[in-house]
């Protein structure tokens, strides 16, 4: 709340609230030349200031404006956030007979949410369910629940459900009870302990809800199922990384899926039905969003090949 | 007063009595000392937490699986101890039983210490402490968290009420007998006693609001620790999702508040010298209540326990497993044991319901309260429905740190440290009550009142 005092303009109470989230951000990253921007208002304007925009861009902003914008893009991408895509409801299917363990979805996820190794918010499992049958590996994302525990329990709304299927979370409202740990049945969420590996590096960066992005120490992270990828129409971080075709993503709506390796489009109803295709649990009455297709007739022994592993 | 005393030979009876009561109210060198060494513990817990919140949660040994841990063990140790309050004012003080009248104080300060820090307790185990407020600016009334935030809260006020009603008519009678006493503390006790007269309407207005105060009490003390069982039992988890929670939660309470109430009569009988109050009778009859309610709990044990276990469903077996006869095995059966068991059978002998023996057994079912928390809590989560691979080992199971512990440590010393100061600052056994009781005084609202009820 200290930031409240660097703040040029008077702000209603409202809005005050509303970027309560902001503290630290503004403070740490442009403190200084806010200060600077408090001290210069009644004087000229014109003294410029050269930013790093959350997509890479450098850019030149009038020393005056700095605090107003990054309010706006902050709070615009906590409310972006918060909408689906119009129209959409996204489902995974994930081949189960198809995975070798490459492990290549979850670097792609852990560079691209800036995670540490052992911070997953996808992770591959060896499963063996009965003793009968040989084992096999599960890529697991969070499950995206059309009936989320983990949403149930939040206390702040800091995870929430959106309209075209993700489970998200804003961690600039995130109070870090851990609260949606204990609920999920998945183990799908991870905790920053410490401060974020790329803490630093991302000090500048504005917090983007649909990556999670910059990460926040004390709150949660987890699989946004790539809402940000989705926004400008493309397939997640993982579906795209997989170099074996295990992963089909798609819009339930259109009835079409793809395949992140190939980029052959199916329909989805037929790739489940032909497939047998089941939901991990469906039992606890989670609705799940993520589909899997039986390990059957793989072309490849099982092997415990965890030197794919990173070793942290 | 005036109004109530009868004659002069009574008069110096009541006299003494209160002497005698309020010669507890006296700041000492040996309370000094022992404010001290809390203070200075406490000072070296409090580093503890500067560094998690300076470093973050993970300087505790709380990890994404296991991520619940002594935090919300001590939580829910702290809420249920604090039910001692309810139990012996409200449930045995309203069924009309005299005999614990100089016991009530003692439980409603406990219980005040306990639902005051529980608070603290859960903010210590929060990844942003600074973000509180948002549980007020966006709480969604869907998570348990906001209810167990609104009937804790609720729960302390009332005891904190009710702790201060009854006192007021003490603290009248204090500004005759604190000679010699700090001037601040007589002034204390001048504004606080509200000019109590002791005159019959007053006293009805009293009784009334204690009357009211109990009743409230019952529910809300019952719906915190529900409430708080409830934050595991609305998850899927297996050891976790059973619909007996709740009663199991508040019988387990009322054992582990009662051993608490035993401990401080031992310790406040010793000390103050109040042999003549709180005697072998009350020891016994708390006793007794005591194996009653450790019955109560064994038979919700049994429930939890043995029913999974007949069954032994995939998931709740491999729970069961590490409990029964795992990793947790000599902690459970210790806790069962030690705790829970063998003090019941003890408890039945009569050579046990006295002081110093029940000092000791109160101390090892306190002791065994607070581990139970932790077996209800920690083991849960080493077994969640899907394997937990490719992290590092202290990921798989759950250690405690030392900073972790200290901070674990540090409400445990508010409470002492707040049971302390009240117990100095106010007598610790009712005065006017007593006298009430004793008959010393004509109580003249006693037959309006019962026309009342
Ligand atoms: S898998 Fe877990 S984290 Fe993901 S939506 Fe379901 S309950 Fe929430
Ligand atoms: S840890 Fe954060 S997201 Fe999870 S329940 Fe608590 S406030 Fe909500």
């Amino acid at each position: 709340m200290e930031d409240e005092s660097k703040n040029p303009k008077p702000k209603s109470r409202r809005e005050f609230v509303k970027n309560i989230g902001l503290i630290g951000l503004g403070g740490i990253a442009l403190g200084s030349s806010l200060y600077a921007a408090k001290h210069f208002e009644e004087k000229k304007r014109g003294q410029n200031v050269k930013l790093l925009t959350a997509d890479g861009k450098l850019v030149e902003v009038d020393l005056l404006d700095v605090k107003q914008l990054d309010v706006d893009r902050l709070t615009n991408n906590q409310e972006r956030g918060r909408k689906g895509i119009p129209g959409k409801s996204w489902v995974m299917v994930v081949d189960l007979s198809k995975c070798r363990n490459a492990r290549k979805c979850i670097d792609a996820c852990q560079s691209a949410h800036h995670l540490r190794p052992e911070q997953y918010h996808i992770n591959t499992l060896q499963m063996k369910d009965t003793d009968r049958t040989p084992a096999y590996h599960m890529p697991k994302p969070c499950q995206h629940c059309d009936n989320p525990p983990c949403v149930s329990v939040c206390p702040v709304d800091a995870t929430f459900k959106r309209s075209d299927g993700p489970v998200l979370i804003d961690n600039e409202r995130c109070i870090g009870c851990r609260f949606c740990i204990a609920a999920c049945p998945y183990s799908a969420r991870s905790f920053n302990w410490f401060e974020p590996k790329d803490a630093e590096k991302d000090k500048d960066l504005v917090y983007d809800v649909e990556l999670n992005v910059p990460q926040k120490k004390g709150t949660i992270t987890k699989c946004c199922f790539s809402a940000d990828r989705l926004r400008i129409n493309q397939l997640p971080y993982c579906v795209s990384a997989c170099p074996n075709g295990v992963y089909y993503f798609g819009d339930e709506n259109e009835d079409a899926i793809t395949n992140g390796t190939t980029k052959e489009t199916v329909r989805l109803s037929k790739l489940l039905s032909d497939n047998g295709a089941y939901q991990l649990m469906e039992e606890l009455g989670t609705k799940p969003r993520v589909f899997y297709l039986p390990p059957k007739n793989r072309l490849f022994p099982f092997s415990d090949n965890t030197e794919n592993e990173k070793k942290s | 007063m005036a109004e109530s005393q009868t004659n002069i030979q009574q008069d110096s009876t009541v006299d003494n009595l209160i002497k005698d009561l309020f010669r507890t109210v006296r700041l000492n060198k040996g309370f000094n000392i022992w404010m001290g060494f809390l203070s200075v513990s406490l000072v070296i817990c409090l580093y503890a937490y500067y560094i998690q919140l300076r470093d973050g949660l993970g300087v505790a040994g709380i990890r994404d699986y296991v991520s619940w841990g002594i935090y919300i063990s001590n939580f829910v140790f702290f809420v249920a101890t604090s039910l001692v309050g309810m139990l012996v004012s409200g449930v045995v003080g309203l069924s009309g039983q005299k005999w614990v009248t100089p016991l009530t104080r003692i439980a409603e300060i406990i219980a005040v210490a306990f639902a005051a820090v529980a608070g603290l307790v859960i903010v210590s185990d929060m990844g942003r402490p600074e973000r509180l407020v948002n549980v007020f600016i966006h709480g969604r009334v869907q998570s348990p968290i906001l209810w167990d935030v609104t009937v804790v809260t609720t729960y302390f006020l009332i005891s904190l009420l009710l702790l201060y009603i009854t006192l007021i008519p003490d603290l009248a009678y204090g500004k005759d007998h604190l000679e010699g006493r700090p001037k601040l503390l007589q002034k204390l006790y001048d504004i606080l006693s509200l000019g109590w007269k002791g005159r019959k309407a007053e006293v009805k207005i009293l009784k009334k609001s204690t009357i009211v105060m109990l009743i409230l009490i019952i529910p809300v003390a019952l719906s915190i620790h529900t409430v708080t069982s409830w934050l595991f039992a609305v998850t899927l988890r297996p050891g976790w999702d059973s619909s007996i929670f709740g009663p199991y939660f508040v019988s387990g309470a009322f054992v582990s508040g009662l051993s608490c109430l035993v401990i401080a009569m031992y310790f406040f009988r010793k000390n103050y010298k109040l042999e003549d109050y709180i005697t072998d009778f009350h020891f016994d009859k708390v006793a007794k209540l005591l194996v009653l309610v450790s019955l109560v709990y064994l038979y919700f044990n049994l429930n939890e326990f043995l029913v999974p276990g007949y069954k032994m469903k995939k998931f709740d077996a491999v729970h069961l497993r590490e409990l029964l006869a795992g990793e947790h095995a000599l902690l459970f059966w210790s806790v069962q044991g030690l705790g829970l068991i063998i003090p019941i059978i003890l408890l039945l002998i009569k050579p046990f319901r006295k002081p110093l023996p029940m000092l000791i057994i109160g101390i090892f079912v306190l002791a065994g309260s607070w581990l139970k928390r932790y077996i209800i809590v920690v083991p849960v989560q080493e077994h969640p429905f899907l394997p937990i691979q490719h992290e590092p080992s202290n990921f798989m199971v759950y250690s405690p740190t030392l900073i972790e512990i200290l901070i674990s440590i540090a409400p445990i010393i508010m409470v002492l440290m707040i049971i302390s100061v009240l117990a100095k600052l106010f007598p610790i056994i009712p005065v006017w009550e007593t006298v009430v009781h004793k008959g010393l005084i004509k109580d003249e609202t006693e037959i309006e009142n019962n026309n009342h009820i």
